[in-house]
């Protein structure tokens, strides 16, 4: 099967959309043949993907101590 | 609660909870937002980027959902309700701190418009899972979120965080389903750019020194 080619400002602009499987499969298939060729998409893609791990991951915020000890008396005093 | 046709998106432990509330009962109150608190503190930080003013306005959010709650009618999931309430005062908060200032809180409405061109090519493949758990590299992540314009960062966290759907995220920000994925396009973009260097070499191999990893 012979696939469109794509350019790479095309391929920026639905990469977080490509990560999330949120683009329509004849998109896909482009962008998919367009990573075998370009190595700097495809390292866009992969630093995207990695970003997403690693927020997703290593982000956490932790409520400051006591947090839900002063909600609680708040509601009750509400 | 809306006891209508239309679908409630509200399971029946937390039905029963917001019954309750409504019937008199501040400590179920308590219970249906314990399992949230950090969600509405992560959403705070989304746009105060600040411990002490995230804790207060998450806070006040929680008991601005205690006093409203009767009119919450089941058409979100009562997180999304509780969640779009804190990113409201947070913003307010925000409006309230920076009124003195000359800066203005709406940043330009240029920046969803165009493209953006990634900066650096650096290759960035796996990620070790001992890199994962270096300090090193959570603080970095911490320190690009800290960095990126408010209207990216909110997104960012409420979609890679807290896992909100696009829609969600759209409902809550108060904006189009659009505009998250363009948000969430540059956010995403930018944070590889500034993360990426980091991954040529020195988070995995421990140097001090950045490995060119370019493929020029």
């Amino acid at each position: 099967m012979s696939v469109i080619e794509i350019s790479c400002l095309e391929v920026w602009r639905e990469i977080s959309n490509y990560v999330d499987n949120d683009v329509e499969p004849g998109l896909r298939a482009r962008m998919e043949a367009h990573f075998k060729v370009c190595a700097h998409c495809k390292a866009i893609v992969d630093g995207t993907r990695n970003v997403v791990k690693l927020v997703g991951d290593g982000v956490e915020y932790q409520v400051p101590e006591g947090f839900s000890k002063r909600l609680y008396s708040k509601i009750k005093d509400a | 609660m809306s006891t209508g046709t239309t679908k409630s998106y509200v399971d029946a432990n937390e039905a029963e909870l917001i019954r309750r509330v409504c019937a008199g009962e501040k400590e179920a109150f308590y219970e249906l937002v314990r399992p949230y608190e950090k969600a509405v503190y992560t959403a705070a930080m989304s746009i105060l980027n600040n411990q002490a003013d995230a804790e207060e306005v998450a806070q006040e959010a929680v008991l601005k959902a205690f006093s409203n709650l009767s009119r919450f009618r089941g058409e979100a999931k009562f997180s999304t309700w509780l969640v779009q309430i804190t990113i409201n005062e947070a913003r307010l908060k925000l409006r309230k701190d920076r009124r003195h200032l000359y800066e203005s809180v709406d940043e330009p409405k240029s920046d969803d418009e165009g493209d953006y061109f990634p900066k650096d090519f650096a290759d960035w493949r796996e990620i070790p899972s001992e890199t994962l758990q270096r300090n090193e590299l959570r603080d970095a992540l911490k320190r690009a979120l800290a960095g990126l314009p408010q209207k990216y960062r909110e997104v960012l966290i409420l979609r890679d965080i807290q896992h909100l759907s696009i829609e969600e995220t759209a409902q809550v920000l108060g904006i189009s389903t659009g505009n998250v994925k363009t948000r969430l396009l540059r956010a995403r973009l930018q944070m590889r750019d500034v993360l990426a260097p980091g991954f040529d070499g020195s988070w995995i191999t421990g140097k001090q020194e950045y490995e060119k990893v370019r493929p020029w």
